[in-house]
């Protein structure tokens, strides 16, 4: 049987990865991915949880991270056609002035 | 079982960081396939098979291609990043290393007692038990979804349209 805590590295490990993408990375289809990743990262902890407590509404939840993870990215890449057709280029340092 | 777990962890976090180094959008999301084939993995391990197979229909099946799509659609397959000064570059990788350090160093030396609180039960991720909760306990949450979808699916078709509404 594996310990919890591997389960809780391995995630750790992902989230992490994900977030280094996020500060590194400056494409946002590559941004989106990451953010994806660090989803999975704690839908796989949520999981790992739910068996070692014998209790499947973790599960449940799983479900529904899945379900608005999903809406999440529709409604995103939606976004980012429509960006694209303004400036033709994905990056994300053509938008800093959304922040002003 | 503990020797599939170690492989799927070590394919997983080297994929993952594929994700992120790769140089084109679409070996990232090839990449990106192959983490979450990983993770359903990990899950058909946890006893979870109802999940994992959602998780290969909706992730690698729907959403990934959904990626595919637009990046085809926009003809992105070209690297075109500009490229960061190094140091800054140091850092980021130093910053992620260093969340990474603090968030395993908070488990490791953390007092937690992490023996299972119940017997181990098998059965809790068949779609039969998944279902009776999910549709005894969370069956309001179950229909707000179905409004999330929909405004999701309207707000998709308007922002993606062109011209006026």
């Amino acid at each position: 049987m594996i310990p919890l805590e591997h389960y809780l590295y391995l995630s750790i490990i992902l989230f992490c990865i994900g977030a280094m993408g996020v500060l590194l990375r400056r494409n946002m289809i590559i941004l989106f991915m990451c953010i994806e990743l660090m989803l999975n990262s704690a839908n796989l902890l949520l999981v790992a949880l739910s068996k070692f407590h014998s209790d499947n509404s973790a599960q449940i939840f799983v479900f529904f991270v899945m379900l608005v993870s999903a809406a999440e990215v529709s409604v995103g890449l939606a976004i980012l056609v429509m960006l694209y057709r303004n400036k033709p280029s994905t990056q994300i340092d053509l938008w800093k002035k959304l922040k002003e | 079982m503990e020797i599939a777990f170690y492989v799927l962890a070590v394919s997983a976090i080297l994929s993952a960081l594929a994700v992120v180094f790769a140089k084109s959008p679409v070996y990232s999301v090839l990449w990106l396939i192959l983490t979450f084939f990983t993770i359903a993995g990990q899950y058909v391990l946890l006893n979870a098979q109802f999940l994992a197979a959602v998780h290969v229909i909706v992730y690698a099946g729907a959403i990934m291609v959904l990626f595919l799509f637009v990046i085809m659609l926009l003809n992105l397959n070209i690297a075109t990043e500009p490229v960061k000064p190094v140091y800054m570059r140091a850092y980021e990788i130093v910053g992620g290393c260093v969340l990474c350090l603090t968030m395993v160093a908070a488990i490791h030396t953390s007092s937690f007692e992490f023996t299972p609180v119940n017997a181990y039960d098998n059965s809790i991720g068949t779609i039969e038990k998944l279902g009776v909760t999910l549709y005894n306990n969370y069956i309001f949450i179950f229909e707000v979804s179905s409004l999330l979808f929909l405004a999701a699916m309207i707000g998709a078709v308007i922002l993606a349209k062109k011209g006026d509404i």
